[in-house]
C-alpha cells in the first residue's frame, strides 16, 4: 500500500475528507455569525443551539410526522429562521445600542435554556438519524472510498457559502446589506428599511445554522450537546478569520477543518487543541484575524 | 387637494442628543422651489436641525411637516420616502461600496430623478471612477458623489450639509452652478453653510441660528443693509 510520511494514503485521505466535512460545518456556522455580528453588533452565542435545534427539528419531523430528509433540508432552516426572527423582535432589538457584552450574555442564556429543554425531553445520549437512501454507500475513487454523504455535505455547504458570498458582495441587496453594516443610520436616512433588514439578517444567519443541523443529523448523532461542543471551535474560527469578513469565515472554516483532520493523522493527541493553538498564534501576529481589518 | 407652498415647516422643534438639549424651539419654513440657508457658528444647531428632520437625533418634540404631512413620530426611512434627499456633513461615502454602488444605493423616493447617464454627464469624474472604492475618491469627488447620490432618487427636498467644506475654490464654484441649476429645475433646497460667500448668492432667504433657535431671518434683498449685523453674528 502507498504511504506518505509512513501514513497509509487511505487513512490520510479519509481524515482529509472528514476534516473537510467538519470544516464545512465550521464555515457555515462562522459565516452566519459573521453576518449577524456585522449587521446586529451581536455575538450570537445561541448559534450552536440553533444548529442543534436544526438537527432536532429534522429528527422530530421524521419521527413524529414522517417528514423525510429532503423536505427537512428546506423546512427546517425556515422554521429555525422564524424562531430567530421571534428572538430578534422580542429580545435582541433592545440591545443594539448597548455594549457587545449584553448581547453575548443574553444569547448565551438563551443557548443554555434551549439546550436544557431538549436535554429534559430527549436526554443527552443522542438519537440516530439515518442517511437518506440516495446518499448511502461510497464512491470508489481508485485511491480511496469516498462516502457519498460526506461528499454531499461538503458540496452543499460550499454551494450555500459561495451563494451567500455572491449575494452579499455582488448584488444590489448585498449593497444594502454592506451599507447598513457600515453606517446603519445613514442608510436608513436614504430610505432603506434597515430594521427590517436587521431582522431578516438574524433570521437568515440562524437559518444557516439550522441547515447545518439538518446536514449534521445523519453524520453525527442528534444530541442536545452537539451545539455547545461545536460552537466553541466555531468561535475560534471566527476569531482566526477576523470578525465580519464573509470570505474569511468560509476559507478559515474549511481550512481549519482540514488542519484538524490532518492533525488527527499525524499527532492525534493534539487534534482537539490544534484550532486553539492556531488561534493563539494568529492573535499574536494579526490581532484582527487573518482577513479582518484593523480599526 | 392643492399642494401646500410650505414644503418643509418646522415649528417649536426641540431636539436632544441623550441628555443634552440642542434645539430650543426652532421655527423654519421652506417653500416649494425655494433655496434657504441656515447660517450660524459651529455648534449653533444647524446640522442638528437637518438631522432632526430625518429623525437622526435622539428625542424630538414640536412639529415638522413635509409636504403637509407630520413626521415627528415617523421612522427615518419613511420620512425619507416622502421625497427627501440628504447629503450629510461627513459626506457618508461607504468604503464597502464602489463609487457606482454608492451612487445607486439610495432607493427611489419620487419620480423624475436623474438617470445615471445624466448624472455622469453632470459629473464626468464619477463616470471615470465608477469602479473605484467609494472612499478612495478625492475629497472633491466624494462631495460630488454625495450630491449626485441624492439627485438620482427623485427627491424634491434636498437637505445639504456643508457641501462646500474643505473643497478647492474651483470645485466650490462648480457646486454653486449645480445648486443654481437645481433651483431652475424646481428643487426645494435647505442648505447648511459655513461659507457665506458661497451661500449668499444662492439663497432666497437665510436664517441665522444661534443657541438652537432662529435669531434672525434675512431675505436676499436685505443682504446689503444687514451685512454689518451678519459680520457681527457670524464673524465673517
Amino acid at each position: 500500500m502507498t504511504e506518505i510520511f509512513g501514513i497509509p494514503i487511505q487513512a490520510l485521505m479519509g481524515q482529509l475528507v472528514l476534516g473537510l466535512v467538519n470544516g464545512s460545518f465550521y464555515a457555515m456556522l462562522s459565516l452566519g455569525l459573521a453576518v449577524i455580528f456585522g449587521m446586529l453588533n451581536i455575538i450570537n452565542f445561541a448559534h450552536g443551539a440553533m444548529y442543534m435545534a436544526g438537527a432536532f427539528f429534522a429528527w422530530m419531523g421524521l419521527t413524529y410526522w414522517g417528514i423525510g430528509y429532503w423536505w427537512a433540508l428546506i423546512l427546517v432552516p425556515l422554521a429555525v429562521g422564524v424562531v430567530g426572527i421571534v428572538i430578534e423582535r422580542t429580545m435582541l432589538r433592545w440591545l443594539y445600542q448597548l455594549d457587545h457584552l449584553y448581547g453575548l450574555l443574553l444569547t448565551f442564556g438563551l443557548a443554555l435554556m434551549i439546550e436544557g429543554v431538549f436535554r429534559y425531553y430527549y436526554g443527552a445520549s443522542g438519537l440516530p438519524y439515518s442517511i437518506p437512501e440516495e446518499l448511502t454507500g461510497a464512491i470508489n475513487l481508485g485511491f480511496m472510498f469516498l462516502p457519498k454523504y460526506r461528499a454531499w455535505v461538503v458540496v452543499v455547504s460550499l454551494v450555500v457559502c459561495l451563494a451567500t458570498w455572491f449575494v452579499i458582495e455582488k448584488t444590489k441587496l448585498g449593497a444594502y446589506l454592506r451599507a447598513a453594516t457600515e453606517n446603519p443610520r445613514l442608510t436608513q436616512a436614504f430610505g432603506v428599511n434597515v430594521p427590517l433588514m436587521v431582522m431578516l439578517t438574524y433570521g437568515f444567519g440562524v437559518a444557516l445554522a439550522g441547515l447545518g443541523g439538518v446536514l449534521a443529523a445523519p453524520a453525527y448523532a442528534v444530541s442536545p450537546l452537539m451545539g455547545s461542543n461545536l460552537i466553541i471551535v466555531v468561535f475560534a474560527v471566527v476569531v482566526i478569520g477576523g470578525m465580519g469578513s464573509i470570505m474569511g469565515s468560509i476559507l478559515t472554516g474549511l481550512s481549519l477543518g482540514v488542519v484538524e483532520g490532518l492533525t488527527k493523522v499525524f499527532y492525534a493527541e493534539a487534534s482537539n487543541t490544534v484550532v486553539f493553538v492556531v488561534m493563539v498564534i494568529v492573535l499574536m501576529i494579526r490581532p484582527a484575524g487573518l482577513f479582518g481589518k484593523e480599526k | 387637494m392643492s399642494m401646500p407652498t410650505e414644503y418643509l415647516k418646522i415649528s417649536g422643534l426641540h431636539a436632544f442628543y441623550g441628555e443634552s438639549h440642542v434645539l430650543h424651539g426652532m421655527n423654519i419654513v421652506v417653500n416649494r422651489g425655494e433655496c434657504v440657508t441656515l447660517l450660524g457658528r459651529n455648534g449653533a444647531g444647524r446640522t442638528t436641525t437637518l438631522r432632526a428632520v430625518l429623525g437622526l437625533t435622539g428625542r424630538r418634540t414640536g412639529s415638522i411637516t413635509v409636504n403637509g404631512e407630520e413626521v415627528i413620530g415617523m421612522a427615518t426611512h419613511k420620512i425619507t420616502r416622502l421625497g427627501i434627499g440628504y447629503c450629510p456633513e461627513e459626506r457618508g461615502i461607504y468604503s464597502s461600496l464602489s463609487c457606482e454602488e454608492n451612487l445607486l444605493l439610495p432607493p427611489q423616493v419620487g419620480s423624475g430623478g436623474m438617470s445615471l447617464d445624466e448624472i455622469y454627464t453632470m459629473f464626468p469624474n464619477l463616470a471615470e471612477r465608477r469602479h473605484s472604492q467609494g472612499t478612495r475618491l478625492s475629497g472633491g469627488e466624494q462631495q460630488m458623489l454625495a450630491m449626485a447620490r441624492v439627485l438620482r432618487t427623485g427627491a424634491q427636498l434636498l437637505l445639504l450639509d456643508e457641501i462646500s467644506e474643505g473643497l478647492a475654490p474651483v470645485i466650490v464654484q462648480r457646486l454653486a452652478q449645480i445648486i443654481l441649476h437645481l433651483k431652475e429645475k424646481g428643487f426645494t433646497i435647505l442648505l447648511v453653510e459655513q461659507n457665506f460667500r458661497f451661500a449668499a448668492p444662492l439663497a432666497d432667504r437665510m436664517y441665522v441660528v444661534e443657541h438652537g433657535q432662529v435669531a434672525a431671518e434675512i431675505h436676499q434683498h436685505e443682504l446689503e443693509e444687514k451685512r454689518g449685523f451678519l459680520q457681527e453674528v457670524l464673524g465673517v
